[in-house]
């Protein structure tokens, strides 16, 4: 080893299984780590949407599936309560968005990839890493107590609107329930400034000799321009949630106006609950890009390195990237058009909307042309990663719909916005974490995932989520307003989109219960492989960049000897010239031979 | 208890079924000496010809909904903004397919026609300048196309509604809604959520209820009855407490003891109302009608103001494609004018005979949300007519909102409350009962508002 080595990991002590596996400092353990618990957490959040589709396709029937998760007191007799489908609802939205899809994939992949393929022995402080995943585990603990409550959980909506989510008398779940929700939130916010400013600054000064801004796989720039959006974004959700604490404990009134509560006069005045959409929004829309483009960033990595193929545009897709991030800022209040927010305000809201679409068109074009005259092989991951750019496009378009305020008015709210941010957010960024674990399962246990078991897990999951949301967009159209417990409002009205509704309804759930289920065998591919898979090679999908030039055994400081130097970007794929159809990016270029 | 347990026992079984088989199956390619990452060119080709069946069952399922539900998707719009929209939407929806038909395509089609085989080697087409400009600058003008269009619409739905246009009020709370007519004035009276609530003149019997909390001269004295009723209620529990015949918790007391105080402010509050309002006090209130029911005239615009009194809810009419937040503490707008009656509507084809038009809930408002709606019904101005003086569709929530009795103010018998705690406000009940002796004038004068 290395003198340089040594300084930089002055600590090769026998490590104890403490150090080890539990507050471990090592990235890819911490990689690890978020990846189990975001597993675990999106089992409990898929279990919970089926038990509330269970309700709306079998309204008020007796179901034993639901005596069994929730017992006699939010199930009676097998039936629903109004309360607590609500707080499945909230519950099953804050955790795939903020645990499985923010915490659960950049947490993951931002900690094993960056320092591995920008050629960093660890993160910038390995301790702050550390305390972000303990953080990230002590919020999701909390989120998932907050279920066990006497009076429910929070069920206000993942949005928690005010002045909804701010008195116990206005919905139950609003007392303890919301108290635990915000505390919650506050801890998973301080988890993720941590892990941002970490990948920011291991991104920017932890670069091997020769990785260049320019020479960077597009994986670190989605990770790298996520963690921008994080920093900038999620504190002032802590802004919003602080606020909403004292409206809550202390009789402000930053968000109430002159209201009445189960009959009992307020007398806090002069807030709106509109500055808490805003503020709310002001996070929630870069969001949707925290979320979004680590699947995207992934997928370009998955993709070129199986079509063969560089990836097509590599500085139009960093260029669309950074677009995106910039514009996700300038957008929130589309979400907010029928809010009473100024119609004029809401114009311009149009106009910065739609423009995010040019730089999607721009990356959804660039990935079709990758594939185009390819040598495709059909990995696990790379079925997935189609599957990603398939769902980023059919939930991207119908963005243009809703981005359009004058649309917006006629399906706002309704189950053709479910439909919406669940294709383009939900399915793209789990098909992109898919995607990722099947691809760097190899980096991270030394083992092989079954292929077949993923491919078959990856057909059954496609059909079923097109089979959930395509439905969906339909029922939304159809007049269906989301949070509704049943659509028995209805009845008496119109028969027939009650009809429609409900024939609809009983499809989607069907297909849900199918996808559940088919998460079954990704979870037992999974650990199975974790335990008994094929032991990996170095470099099992010979790829490019350089966490591939890293033993399967895992060392701390990730590299046995010197950080190997980088000579070329990371897509040099049948390049005309070379003996292979890859060249890793530690191989200097030849004489004459230009980079990218 | 017991059939979790069997559930859980085959749940285990079940798994190690599995294990068990995939042992064999990972023996098996150990002996063969396949390697998970070598994909077999035959699965390969599977997987390739399985993204062309995909792309098949997508489009297919796709153009059926399209056909089946189609038609279920909403009846036709209703109103004059409904029908912009819903040509606007199906520009939008057609732009929308074909990009949704073009790159699905593309993408399947590709993934299926450039599978792997060993003897092909991938083209290398690292960059296309002229390629990424046509597909930055395409859908950037078909975007300033919608763009325009859009905002063309929205500002017709947002703008000023026309001078002759009927303001109705919708009121939300949970989990109903009120509406309330302007009448011939086609102004609404003021209202001050502070004044909803309920009181009872005990010597007379009479009861009244201001659910909207109109401002009239009546309903401020009413609403200063109720309170004191409120209040010398709490008083009188104090009282027991302190004489020992009744029980209360320290943390009870105070909570008593601080909603007196609350009351008293609000009283205060309520009775500054009369001077504020002035002369005009009741000037618009006197024609307002008060119904749980909505009927609309066909091609007549309206005016909704949207008001809430506890959570944000949202006024949602479908079959109107039109939409708006009811924001507590502030009024939000929305215009709608009608263009097909009911019964016109359920003439039709396709439409049942029992149809209606709905107004629901379409922003998470608590328990029973999705039981909030209302009935609208959309008729001639002769049916309106009818309809207004019918006893049936009408209800008038209480007359005495706009109309009350004379409330003789001697009878108003404004309790003296029991003096608790130090909040050295004592004078404030002496000069209430000294105003009201006098006839309501000048509250606010000695306190300092």
């Amino acid at each position: 080893m290395s003198a340089a080595a040594h300084t930089d990991h002055g600590h090769h002590h026998k490590e104890s299984f403490i150090t080890k596996y539990i507050f471990s400092q090592d990235h890819k353990m911490i990689g690890k780590q978020f990846l189990i618990t975001a597993i675990f957490m999106a089992v409990v959040a898929v279990i919970l949407s089926i038990l509330f589709r269970i309700q709306l396709a079998w309204p008020g029937e007796s179901n034993s599936v639901l005596s069994f998760f929730l017992g006699d007191t939010w199930a009676p007799d097998g039936v629903l309560d109004r309360g607590m489908y609500l707080g499945l609802v909230t519950i099953h939205g804050t955790i795939m968005v903020f645990f499985v899809l923010t915490g659960g994939l950049s947490g993951t992949f931002s900690n094993l990839l960056i320092p591995l393929q920008v050629g960093a022995r660890d993160m910038a402080s390995g301790l702050l890493n550390m305390i972000s995943y303990w953080l990230f585990f002590l919020s999701s603990i909390l989120m998932l107590y907050s279920l066990f409550l006497e009076t429910g959980p929070a069920s206000a909506g993942w949005t928690i609107y005010p002045p909804l989510s701010i008195y116990e008398e206005a919905i139950p779940g609003s007392g303890a329930g919301m108290t635990v929700w915000l505390l919650s939130m506050t801890i998973f916010i301080a988890s993720s400034l941590l892990g941002s400013l970490n990948y920011i600054v291991t991104v920017l000064n932890l670069r091997t000799k020769g990785m260049k801004m320019t020479r960077l796989p597009l994986t670190i720039w989605a990770f790298f321009v996520t963690a921008i959006l994080g920093v900038l974004s999620f504190p002032v959700l802590v802004s919003a949630v602080v606020l909403m604490l004292m409206d809550r404990t202390l009789g402000t009134s930053f968000y109430v106006n002159d209201t009445i509560i189960a009959g009992e006069v307020l007398e806090q005045s002069g807030g709106s609950p509109i500055l808490f959409e805003h503020l709310f929004w002001f996070l929630g829309h870069p969001e949707v890009y925290i979320v979004l483009l680590p699947a995207l960033g992934l997928t370009s990595e998955i993709v070129a390195t199986n079509a063969r193929k560089p990836i097509f545009g590599y500085r139009a897709m960093i260029g669309s990237i950074l677009a995106i991030g910039f514009l996700s800022f300038i957008v929130w209040g589309h979400h907010m058009f029928i809010s009473g927010m100024n119609p004029f305000l809401g114009g311009v809201f149009v106009f910065t909307t739609l423009l995010i679409a040019i730089p999607s068109a721009v990356k959804v074009f660039n990935y079709i042309t990758t594939l185009w005259k390819g040598n495709i092989k059909y990995t696990p991951a790379m079925l997935f990663s189609i599957g990603l750019v398939s769902s980023f496009i059919t939930g991207g378009v119908t963005g243009i719909i809703l981005a359009d305020s004058a649309l917006d008015i006629a399906v706002h709210d309704t189950y053709f916005v479910v439909a919406h941010f669940h294709v383009v957010m939900g399915l793209s960024a789990i098909f992109g974490m898919f995607a990722g674990v099947y691809h760097w399962f190899p980096k991270m246990y030394g083992k092989m995932m079954n292929a077949k078991l993923g491919m078959v897990h990856f057909w059954l999951t496609l059909v079923s989520a097109y089979g959930v949301f395509f439905p969906m967009h339909f029922v939304g159209i159809g007049g269906a307003p989301r949070r509704y417990y049943d659509y028995s409002v209805y009845e008496g009205f119109d028969s027939q989109q009650f009809e429609m509704i409900m024939d609809l309804n009983v499809v989607i759930s069907i297909f849900a219960i199918i996808g559940g289920l088919a998460q079954i065998i990704f979870l037992f591919n999974f650990f199975y492989s974790t335990f008994k898979g094929q032991k990996a090679v170095q470099n099992p999908w010979k790829g490019n960049s350089l966490e591939w030039t890293t033993p399967v055994e895992h060392v701390h400081g990730n590299w046995p000897g010197e950080i190997p130097e980088v000579h070329r970007w990371p897509y040099d794929y049948s390049k005309p010239g070379a003996d292979d159809d890859y060249i890793p990016q530690t191989v200097p270029l030849k004489e004459g031979e230009e980079d990218h | 208890m017991g059939m979790k347990f069997v559930v859980l026992v085959v749940v285990v079984l079940a798994v190690i079924a599995i294990a068990q088989i995939m042992r064999v199956y990972e023996l098996s390619s150990k002996i063969r000496g396949k390697r998970e990452e070598d994909i077999d060119l035959r699965v390969n080709n599977i997987n390739a010809s399985l993204m062309l069946v995909f792309l098949l069952l997508f489009f297919g399922s796709f153009f059926y909904m399209l056909a089946v539900y189609g038609n279920g998707m909403l009846p036709e719009p209703a109103s004059v903004l409904g029908e912009k929209i819903h040509w606007l939407f199906n520009v939008n929806w057609i732009i929308v397919i074909a990009v949704f038909l073009l790159t699905n395509g593309l993408l399947f089609v590709f993934a299926w026609k450039y599978s792997y085989h060993p003897d092909r080697k991938a083209h290398w087409f690292p960059h296309d300048n002229k390629l990424e400009m046509i597909w930055t600058v395409v859908p950037a003008a078909v975007l300033a196309v919608i763009i325009i269009l859009g905002l063309m619409t929205w500002n017709e739905i947002t703008g000023e509604p026309s001078d002759d246009a009927v303001v109705v009020e919708l009121y939300a709370k949970q989990f109903d809604w009120t509406a309330r007519y302007s009448g011939d004035d086609n102004k609404l009276g003021f209202s001050d959520y502070k004044l909803i609530g309920n009181a009872e003149d005990k010597s007379s019997g009479t009861s009244y209820s201001n659910p909207l909390g109109l401002v009239t001269d009546n309903s401020v004295l009413w609403r200063v009855q109720g309170l004191n009723d409120e209040i010398a209620a709490l008083d009188e529990n104090i009282e027991l407490e302190a004489n020992n015949l009744k029980a209360y918790s320290q943390a009870n007391l105070n909570k008593m003891n601080a909603k007196v105080e609350k009351l008293r402010r609000i009283r205060e509050r309520v009775l500054d109302m009369t001077e504020m309002y002035g002369d005009s006090i009741n000037a618009f209130a006197e024609d307002d009608f008060v119904t749980k029911e909505l009927f609309l005239i066909k091609d007549q615009e309206y005016f909704f103001v949207l008001r809430s009194q506890d959570v944000l809810h949202s006024a949602y009419f479908p079959h109107f494609r039109a939409q708006m937040n009811c924001v507590p503490g502030q009024r939000t707008s929305l215009k709608v004018t009608p263009t097909i009656t009911t019964q016109e509507m359920r003439s039709k084809d396709n439409i049942p005979d029992d149809f209606n038009f709905i107004l629901m809930c379409n922003k998470i408002c608590g328990v029973s949300h999705s039981n909030m709606k209302m009935a609208v019904t959309v008729g001639t101005e002769e049916e309106f007519i009818e309809w207004k003086n019918g006893p049936l569709a009408t209800v008038a929530i209480n007359d005495s909102i706009v109309a009350p009795a004379e409330i003789d103010m001697e009878r108003m018998d404004w309790p003296e409350p029991a003096h608790h705690g130090d909040h050295g406000e004592e004078h404030e009940d002496e000069g209430h009962n000294d105003h009201a002796e006098e006839g309501g004038e000048s509250h606010g004068d000695p306190h300092g508002h």
